[in-house]
């Protein structure tokens, strides 16, 4: 047998009942970071059939809006005003600066294209994406910058901040107060789209937008205007996962986006493209596998993991768990 | 349309504004658009276009093989040496992108599996010293069965979906060959980070390439071989049903064309050219890393062929050498500090040259000067001197750097930081504005753009040139396929309903 299959065992039996808990409450949150990703992919290429690579990158100018308000308030040390409303602030503009980096990116990069040939786009994309990381590698020098959320807010003679206070522990295992606030704000962030896109009446035009555009046009809906909020939208919720990010694991740096950004899409695809639901359910199959790949493979391997898991998913089941079948219209 | 009567039949009198029907319109207007080639360039671009193209070949093959007499070897490396590799690297990929239309992000893994392919056969890392003949064979062929794997998988994903395929392969190529690096036969297979050295030269009946100039020569020679065959290939009945696969698969596979065979052939012709380019460049840097092979060299071949024009054979090689030549210009040099910025005011300038009606670029021109001048009056009589103290990068001896000094506002070191943000953000965003207004309000909102564009480029740009040059990448793709997706020689698409 190969020897890589004897260090699994040798993992899977060593790190036993605690360590696999442990294993799968950081996949729950990594996989509800990557699901908040997911989902601009999917309503993005929903609605525009454009795989926008910029996306990622955007999460990442999200985490770095957050830091740059964190830095503002003195943080992470010595914060001016109490932790709550900083990240209450943290998370407000970051989500309001990517949305409207997100509809700019639309504006000035993807509308001038609408009917052009499909590589186009995809290629004024990656122009897009190579353009954000390069530009924020330039005006930050290309270091990291790291949130310190240990000790964030921390008062007194705490060890800890309040963000990695031990809420409960299962077995031993403790659960951190920001493993719960992370997947807590994606778990409403997600509500709060499943309402908006299945009870309003903008959510109503989207949908038409997504299924037919001309059509849609037709009946009266400004469906420019629609994709532009579309696009506000999910580079809100990357712009929110960045903060996320950052209050999570701490760093942010200026490459973040691209690997995160991958994985998000592959998470998209998996759950079916298109799907809303189905971006949530393949976000935390992601983040499952990319924690147990860690911890049971070793993270060298964990790219590869994925990388051959999202092949097997093309190759024997290209609509996803949850996408619906595509027919083709001629 | 040649008309032999004489007596034209009268037009009515809205005849300018009507679709002329029964003549495709962009068939109608071939010879305006000749005649419209006028001006300097005017009769090298007509005699250009009038030639055929084997001289066009060989006029190539005149000036490209002339370099190596009159360039110092260090020079011959970095223009002449990595401008046929870019140019080599290009046409592969245009078999792929511009001839089939299949978005492959995966395609400087190929070129890195033959270069590592190259350093596995050529190396003491095993101890096995292949000669050159059988070696670049075999690893050509090697890169080719991965690209038929890899192509396998196009059968089913269209589109987008080849695309992330390939792109997670290349991010897998690079994880693997870096930190994965099994081991087999006790050497880690890759070499790890460090990579593989010590590779054998490339040698043909016991002479070996050596120096630069014989590599170049036999690069040079690959190149041609290279676009004289894709020539062939484009011109043939395959490369008839490439573009027919490219434009519409759907109605290309009512015709009877075999799609997927065709797709996977151009991928495989792609992956095998990659493969080929690695080996030859592993042999001349005789050792490879993964850091040869990342996400940025892919971005500098697709500028290649989008600048040049997808689907154009010359494409590609202009493209190349538009390309590797301001790549370099942009790197910190000795011998010529200043060129960079002789470079980017001369752009700036053409820029604004272009502009019609001709007041239109004067305004703009005298406006921005004028702008600048104020702005730096005003910021030294008004601020303190650290905003206006700082020094130009690179500055040299020349006159370009000490004008600039006294128009840009440069703030010293202390200021820099948040300045350079807020200024560079600003550029974007005026950018952004000029993008969306029309007429006289884009004229005006031109000044303050330019100016910008010359504080941010002396203030950000200019000292990190490494950066300057991957930006000005993603600039350029986004620019080249919004305004001009024909790139600068290819031919318009002309959509016909």
């Amino acid at each position: 047998m190969h020897p890589l299959l004897f260090s699994i065992i040798d993992n899977i039996r060593s790190l036993g009942w605690g360590g696999a808990f442990q294993l799968l409450r950081n996949g729950l949150v990594l996989g509800s970071l990557y699901a908040l990703i997911a989902l601009g992919y999917t309503m993005i290429y929903g609605i525009l059939k454009l795989l926008n690579f910029a996306h990622g990158d955007v999460y990442m100018v999200g985490a770095f809006l957050g830091y740059g308000i964190l830095t503002r308030l003195n943080g992470p040390l010595n914060l001016a005003i109490g932790i709550v409303p900083a990240i209450a602030l943290m998370f407000a503009v970051a989500m309001a600066g990517s949305g409207v980096l997100g509809v700019a990116i639309e504006r000035f990069a993807y509308r001038p294209l609408r009917n052009a040939p499909r590589i186009a786009p995809l290629i004024t994309a990656i122009g897009v994406s190579f353009f954000l990381e390069n530009s924020v590698q330039l005006l930050t020098n290309g270091f990291q910058y790291t949130y310190d959320p240990f000790e964030l807010g921390k008062t007194g003679n705490e060890e800890l901040g309040p963000l990695y206070h031990t809420v409960f522990s299962v077995a031993g295992n403790p659960v951190t107060a920001v493993q719960l606030f992370v997947v807590g704000t994606a778990v409403f962030l997600m509500v709060a789209l499943v309402l908006l896109v299945s009870r309003t009446k903008f959510g109503k035009s989207m949908r038409a937008t997504a299924y037919d555009r001309e059509a849609a046009s037709m009946m009266g809906i400004d469906t420019d205007r629609v994709i532009a909020l579309t696009f506000f939208i999910a580079s809100m919720l990357a712009g929110a996962a960045g903060v996320m990010f950052g209050l999570y694991l701490g760093v942010t740096y200026y490459f973040m986006g691209f690997l995160a950004g991958l994985k998000a899409f592959t998470a998209a695809v998996i759950g079916g493209i298109g799907s809303i639901p189905g971006a949530m359910l393949g976000g935390l199959i992601i983040g499952l596998v990319e924690s147990f790949a860690i911890g049971y493979v070793g993270g060298q391997w964990s790219d590869i993991v994925i990388f051959g898991l999202f092949i097997l998913f093309m190759l024997f089941r290209p609509r996803g768990l949850l996408g619906s079948r595509a027919i083709q219209k001629v | 349309m040649s008309d032999q009567s004489n007596t034209p039949a009268p037009e009515p009198p809205d005849a300018e504004a009507q679709t002329r029907i029964g003549v495709d319109s962009w068939v109608a207007e071939s010879d305006d658009r000749q005649a419209r080639k006028r001006g300097f360039f005017g009769p090298a671009a007509r005699g250009w276009d009038a030639s055929p193209d084997p001289v066009k070949l060989f006029l190539f093959i005149a000036v490209a093989g002339t370099i190596p007499f009159w360039m110092s070897e260090g020079d011959l490396f970095v223009y002449g040496l990595f401008t046929v590799l870019y140019a080599t690297l290009g046409l592969g990929l245009n078999v792929v992108v511009g001839f089939a239309g299949l978005l492959d992000l995966g395609y400087v893994a190929y070129f890195g599996i033959g270069a590592y392919g190259y350093a596995l056969v050529s190396s003491e890392h095993y101890g096995i010293h292949w000669p050159t003949l059988a070696s670049l064979p075999a690893v050509m062929v090697f890169t080719g069965l991965v690209g038929l794997l890899l192509g396998l998988t196009s059968r089913r994903l269209v589109g987008d979906y080849f695309a992330i395929v390939t792109l997670f392969f290349l991010q897998a190529f690079l994880v693997f060959t870096n930190t994965a690096n099994p081991d087999i036969a006790g050497v880690g297979l890759t070499g790890g980070s460090s990579g593989i050295g010590n590779l054998d030269p490339l040698k043909f009946f016991g002479y070996s390439l050596t120096s630069v100039k014989q590599q170049y020569y036999f690069f040079l020679i690959v190149l041609c071989l290279a676009t004289a065959g894709l020539y062939f290939a484009n011109r043939s009945r395959t490369g008839r049903a490439w573009r027919a696969l490219r434009e519409d698969p759907l109605a290309a596979e009512v015709m009877s064309i075999p799609v997927n065979r065709l797709k996977r052939l151009a991928i495989v012709m792609g992956a095998a050219l990659a493969g080929l380019c690695g080996a030859i460049f592993a042999a001349i840097q005789t050792a490879v890393t993964s850091s040869n092979f990342t996400l940025n060299v892919l971005i500098v071949i697709f500028a290649v062929v989008i600048l040049g024009g997808m689907g154009s054979i010359a494409g590609p090689i202009l493209g190349a050498i538009v390309i590797n030549v301001s790549l370099q210009f942009l790197q910190p040099q000795n011998d010529h500090p200043d060129i960079k910025r002789w470079l980017f005011y001369g752009a700036i300038i053409l820029f604004i040259a272009l502009m019609k009606p001709w007041y239109r670029a004067v305004v703009v021109l005298a406006g921005t000067v004028a702008f600048g001048f104020a702005v730096h009056a005003i910021v030294s009589a008004t601020a303190a001197a650290s905003w206006t103290s700082g020094t130009v990068a690179d500055a040299g001896s020349a006159s370009v750097a000490k004008v600039t000094a006294h128009w840009v506002v440069i703030p010293n070191q202390a200021l820099h930081g948040s300045f350079a943000t807020y200024a560079y953000i600003g550029l974007v965003v005026l950018v952004c504005v000029v993008r969306s207004v029309t007429g006289w309000w884009r004229t005006l909102a031109l000044v303050p753009t330019l100016y910008m564009t010359a504080v941010v480029w002396e203030n950000v740009l200019a000292p990190n040139p490494a950066v300057t040059a991957e930006i000005l990448f993603g600039v350029l793709l986004i620019v080249i396929m919004t305004a001009r997706p024909q790139g600068l020689i290819g031919t318009a698409r002309v959509e016909i309903v």
